[in-house]
């Protein structure tokens, strides 16, 4: 049996964001062809300057992910800040005003738990550094249902705590640095 | 267990509710509305979504804890103090030319807008001329907001708001401190109507001149965003304004030509002339 095709790439990360999302998004080809999904904790009374930042850096559009509006391949979403991020089974963006899931809107397990639902077994969830345990359950959850999971190697890992929780939460997870869980994706969606 | 079961069950129990309450959360959002059942099912200790039904059917008791897990927002006092800038300084301008006033905070949950709106109207002068309708559709946030009491650890991040959004008192002029609570101010009330309203299948009840409606139609299916639009274009006079959460729009809705922008980046809208 060959492995389902995967149809989108949900990536969470906190402290430390910002220069890991600088090692792989600008990796993907202008043709990429899958949608990816991004939730990076920033404080809530500031704006999300990192879409514009990484706009300037990156071959694929980014975005800031808006309500109601249909998942398209090749778009790189941004959660907006203190809004919750979720995918919905026909595969449209969702926001919601939620009550904060591990002190963070958006939270990673959010939208890893509604990605799952709607993507199954054709999803890759990312792990990437952070300093909270937000993602794990989403992260566990994306593996029950099928779907690939990726863990940044904590050793290398700016704060290693949210790659740990990840790994307690799914053992099974494939370990990788920067590097190579950007060629693996770039991989992933080249036409 | 295997996730289309799960779904199966959601829809089902929202059919329940309709049909024994009326309650209608058919055209939620599917993905949060899951989140939050999956949420009252783990914390109140069922098994499985159908078991909560089968409570709920049989034992109206359960309906207000279900409701709380369903409909309450957590906000804030002037969340995005930018919002609430624009009405000082754009929108009231123009209210202060009427000689009487009605305002509509829909989904009022507990009622943190309500009393940021109530502050904002007696500080520019307006509030012995306005009438404002709080509404929502789950009677305990209702008697919360009517209660108007909060807990004193938001209070510092309340005020925070109210400064950033030009404030033009101390908002501790507004509440007394009690025992790890911030009650507020009747005279604050004095002039607000609480009402069980649903947008989903309730009707026009006045004319509105500011209707301030955030963070609720996210939560709806574009069909049931558009069935809300269209009732705020009924209940608005002519040239008077709504003002969304700052993730909504009137971008998909079909009735976006009634509107004109007045404040875009404050997702503020103005009705055109009918």
């Amino acid at each position: 049996m060959s492995p389902a095709p995967i149809r989108a790439v949900a990536i969470g990360a906190s402290a430390g964001a910002v220069q890991a999302l600088q090692t792989i998004l600008p990796a993907l080809p202008a043709d990429y062809r899958l949608p990816v999904l991004v939730v990076v904790h920033v404080p809530s009374d500031r704006d999300n300057q990192l879409a514009p930042l990484l706009r300037a850096q990156c071959a694929v559009p980014v975005r800031e992910a808006v309500d109601k509006e249909p998942v398209a391949a090749g778009v790189i979403y941004f959660a907006p800040s203190d809004y919750h991020l979720l995918v919905e089974t026909e595969e449209t963006l969702a926001l919601s005003a939620d009550e904060t899931v591990n002190y963070s809107r958006p939270s990673i397990d959010v939208l890893f738990e509604s990605a799952a639902d709607a993507y199954g077994d054709g999803l890759v969830g990312v792990i990437l550094t952070g300093a909270n345990h937000d993602g794990a359950a989403g992260l566990k959850a994306i593996a029950d249902a099928g779907g690939q999971v990726i863990v940044e190697d904590p050793g290398g890992a700016y704060a290693s705590a949210m790659p740990l929780a990840a790994l307690a939460a799914c053992p099974n997870a494939t370990t990788m640095n920067l590097d190579a869980i950007a060629s693996y994706l770039a991989s992933l969606g080249a036409p | 267990m295997p996730d289309a079961i799960v779904d199966l069950e959601i829809q089902l129990l929202l059919e329940a509710l309709f049909q024994r309450y009326h309650y209608d959360f058919r055209h939620y959002a599917r993905a949060s509305i899951k989140r939050r059942l999956v949420l009252a099912r783990d914390q109140l200790g069922f098994g499985s979504i159908s078991a909560m039904q089968e409570q709920v059917l049989h034992d109206p008791a359960l309906l207000p804890r279900l409701l709380g897990y369903l409909t309450v927002q957590v906000s804030e006092m002037f969340r995005d103090p930018s919002y609430f800038r624009a009405l000082r300084e754009k929108v009231l301008p123009h209210l202060r030319t009427y000689p009487s006033l009605k305002v509509w905070i829909a989904g009022c949950s507990e009622g943190e807008e309500l009393y940021s709106l109530a502050i904002l109207f007696r500080e520019e002068g307006l509030y012995e001329r306005t009438l404002f309708y709080a509404t929502d559709i789950n009677p305990d946030a209702l008697s919360a907001a009517e209660a108007g009491v909060y807990s004193l650890d938001r209070i510092r991040k309340f005020t925070e708001n109210h400064q950033k959004s030009g404030g033009k008192s101390s908002l501790s002029d507004y509440y007394t401190a009690d025992y790890g609570r911030a009650v507020f101010d009747k005279t604050l009330r004095e002039r607000v109507v609480f009402s069980d309203h649903s947008l989903v299948t309730d009707a026009v009840f006045a004319e509105m001149h500011l209707i301030s409606c955030r963070n609720v139609m996210i939560y709806f299916d574009r069909l049931l965003q558009d069935r809300a639009i269209g009732l705020f274009r009924d209940s608005l006079a002519r040239k008077a304004f709504l003002g969304l959460g700052s993730k909504e729009s009137l971008r998909f809705s079909t009735h976006a030509a009634a509107f004109s922008d007045f404040v875009p980046e404050e997702k503020i809208y103005q009705r055109r002339e009918p």
